[in-house]
């Protein structure tokens, strides 16, 4: 689950990190309100949405004037805002983040995420703050320093200046650093993080380490023991399908093509939207019907796949274990004709009671196109809809 | 012959009295010589009683010095898991399979850290596979997890996966086209987990019963491209390899909670890349899983 930056900061705020002040606000009243109250010369209007690049879409800008503030509020407010990780669409803004503006005489960039490899949490920072880090990765990974911290015995001091001192932070400062970077360890697994990423942390005129931008991922099995975390959740920033699929314990992801998907288990969906790629279309969705699906599930899945008008067929791939093919077969004929389908159906079936499960789909008076193999079945569909 | 596990082996179920547990415990005492298997399991406000016959110990410990038990399989749920795995752990048992799916990154990353503590200071290693897995199976023995038992025919092929329905959809190519399997392994969707593609290929490596192994992986994390390269050096069987997720987007999680793109190196493209490179027969049309490799035998 991801967060806004202003509820990132009140959580790193909530350790201990010095963060810029600031007030959330959805409305431009509310921005000078809030600029007034901070006081000051220069303020830092900041659209709020789930994506990062929001400077350089227009999202974020410097006002010196309280007109300044207003004007921006104005702009930012309502936009659709474009960027890199939003797709061509854009997102809407809802929020603002009105901040003071920050002494900035150094950016750096600091992360905690969990590291598969080495089953450790990893501590990343480099002297490149402020710039896209998988370009930094990419292109100076030498300027990416990690440290890897056993949750058994936590961040260490000695690895932490490492990391202040390895990315050039002045000797002055190392302890403001060093504390800083503990603080966000602790943060990041007290709230079961998945991500926490300050980008850029700052180095003031004074000496002060301070977070300047933050991002937040949060694991989302561990969300039932954290109702504080889940009341940061934001509806209008997730995929209104995706939100209806999780309802009802579907994993439903939209994508940009044509043949709807619908599987059982995350391995087999995700090899299903390879096998119709390969056989030359694009899948519209990812769709895990999970284990345990019932007739019910296998209907709202239908209508889930049906709302997106691009889909042009529907391919079904059940690999029957404990799951039945003739539970399946029934959900699936059920689901059809609740929905009035009108588009092709093309079933593949394997495994436990799969006989009966045709049996059932040849029955049903239904147009159903049948296939014993992934690879049949994908290229039934795609000429279906051709 | 076979890995991890064979008709002798004896099991603790530990999440007995739980609607899952209940369910595949007794289809897993069905499956071949599953009666006697599955010896103990473990609930301690339900000690002294029996479920199919099967007598509940207060802990892993107890069940495990009563019945002589070496592998146990979990089911408990989320909240609990790691715990139960840490129990498993604590009885020195030499394998702990974990079923549940859902368990807390943070939970799953403490108790690897505190079972890898113990074998630093010269306790006993307790193997882990999964968790979220299907679990594993050596047909016509013994079937440890939820994967359905009549789809399996015993052989001499080697399968690994991190997804369930993705291990059968290849044990069905295969027992469709008269290869059998030595062992089909789950080792889970979850990106910290124990035993990888790495040690189990090592394992098939090992077996003398084995004579090819279909790997199958996804997108997210290191560990194919890691196999892949011991393989390289120390394989000494032919290899048919699979990646799901060719077509999944970056930065979303698709189903799994390891099946998630974070770099560059973890893409499907990639690791398939890394595989063909270290001499796997790579493909990327999942339906010929079994056909390629049974060309190669």
């Amino acid at each position: 689950m991801k967060i806004h930056e202003y509820q990132a900061k009140e959580l790193l705020r909530k350790y201990g990190v010095v963060t810029p002040r600031g007030f959330h606000t959805v409305s431009v009243d509310g921005a000078v309100k809030a600029a007034e109250e901070l006081g000051g010369k220069v303020w830092v209007v900041k659209a709020q949405i789930h994506a990062g690049g929001r400077g350089k879409g227009g999202g974020v800008k410097l006002a010196r004037s309280l007109d300044e503030v207003r004007q921006y509020a104005n702009d930012i407010l309502g936009m659709q805002l474009i960027t890199h990780q939003t797709g061509p669409e854009g997102q809407k803004v809802r929020n603002l983040l009105i901040e003071e503006g920050a002494d900035i005489k150094k950016e750096y960039y600091v992360a905690a995420l969990t590291d598969r490899a080495t089953q450790k949490v990893a501590i990343m920072a480099s002297s490149e703050g402020g710039m896209d880090i998988e370009e930094v990765a990419h292109s100076t990974p030498e300027k990416i320093l990690k440290e890897f911290v056993d949750p058994l015995v936590g961040l260490t001091d000695a690895q932490a200046e490492n990391l202040a001192r390895g990315i050039g932070v002045p000797e002055a400062s190392v302890a403001k650093a060093v504390d800083t970077l503990k603080r966000l360890y602790t943060c990041y697994m007290e709230t079961d993080a998945s991500l926490a990423e300050i980008n850029p942390l700052i180095l003031e005129g004074n000496g002060n380490i301070k977070a300047l931008d933050a991002k937040f991922n949060f694991d989302s099995n561990a969300l039932y023991r954290h109702p504080e975390i889940v009341d940061f959740r934001d509806f209008d920033e997730e995929d209104a399908d995706e939100i209806e699929a999780s309802k009802f314990d579907l994993a439903y992801i939209s994508l940009d093509g044509n043949i709807g998907c619908l599987v059982n288990g995350a391995g087999l969906a995700m090899a299903t939207m390879d096998t119709i790629k390969l056989f030359g279309a694009e899948p519209a969705n990812f769709l895990d019907v999970g284990g345990g699906a019932t007739t019910e599930k296998v209907t709202e899945a239908f209508k889930i796949m049906l709302k997106n008008p691009k889909v042009k067929g529907i391919l079904v791939n059940i690999f029957g274990g404990i799951m039945k093919c003739d539970t399946i077969a029934t959900g699936v004929v059920v689901a059809a004709k609740e929905v009035h389908l009108s588009v092709p159906l093309v079933v593949r079936m394997k495994g436990t009671n799969e006989d009966l499960g045709k049996k059932i789909l040849a029955e049903s008076g239904l147009p159903i196109i049948t296939a014993d193999t992934m690879a049949e079945a994908a290229t039934k569909i795609v000429a279906a809809v051709k | 012959m076979s890995i991890l596990i064979n008709k002798d082996t004896k099991v603790i179920t530990q999440g007995i009295t739980g609607k899952t547990g209940q369910f595949h415990t007794e289809k897993c005492q069905e499956y071949a010589n599953g009666k006697n298997c599955f010896v103990a399991g473990v609930n301690p406000k339900k000690a002294g009683e029996k479920i199919f016959d099967i007598p509940i110990y207060a802990s892993v410990k107890e069940a495990a010095a009563e019945t002589g038990a070496t592998v146990s399989v979990i089911y408990v749920p989320p909240a609990g898991a790691a715990d139960a795995i840490w129990e498993a752990c604590e009885a020195d048992l030499d394998l702990a399979i974990c079923i549940t799916e859902g368990i807390p990154v943070r939970d799953m990353l403490v108790v690897r850290n505190k079972m890898k503590q113990k074998v630093a200071k010269g306790g006993k290693e307790t193997l882990l596979l999964g968790p979220n897995c299907p679990g594993l199976i050596t047909p016509d023995e013994i079937k440890i997890g939820i994967m359905p038992g009549h789809i399996h025919r015993k052989g001499r092929i080697g399968v690994v996966s991190r997804s369930g329905t993705l291990t059968y959809e290849a044990v069905a190519q295969l027992t469709e086209i008269g290869l059998g399997q030595s062992s089909a392994v789950g080792i889970g969707g979850d990106p910290i987990n124990g035993l990888k593609h790495i040690d189990v290929m090592r394992m098939f490596n090992d077996d003398p019963d084995t004579d090819a192994v279909i790997m199958i992986g996804e997108i997210g994390g290191p560990d194919e491209a890691e196999a892949a390269q011991w393989c390289k050096a120390n394989m000494k069987k032919p290899i048919v390899g699979f990646i799901a997720g060719v077509t999944a987007p970056a930065g979303k999680r698709m189903g799994h909670a390891g099946a998630l793109i974070s770099g560059g190196a973890d893409t499907a493209d990639a690791k398939l890349a890394i595989m063909e490179e270290c001499g796997f027969t790579v493909t990327r049309n999942p339906s010929e899983m079994a056909k390629l490799l049974k060309a190669m035998l």
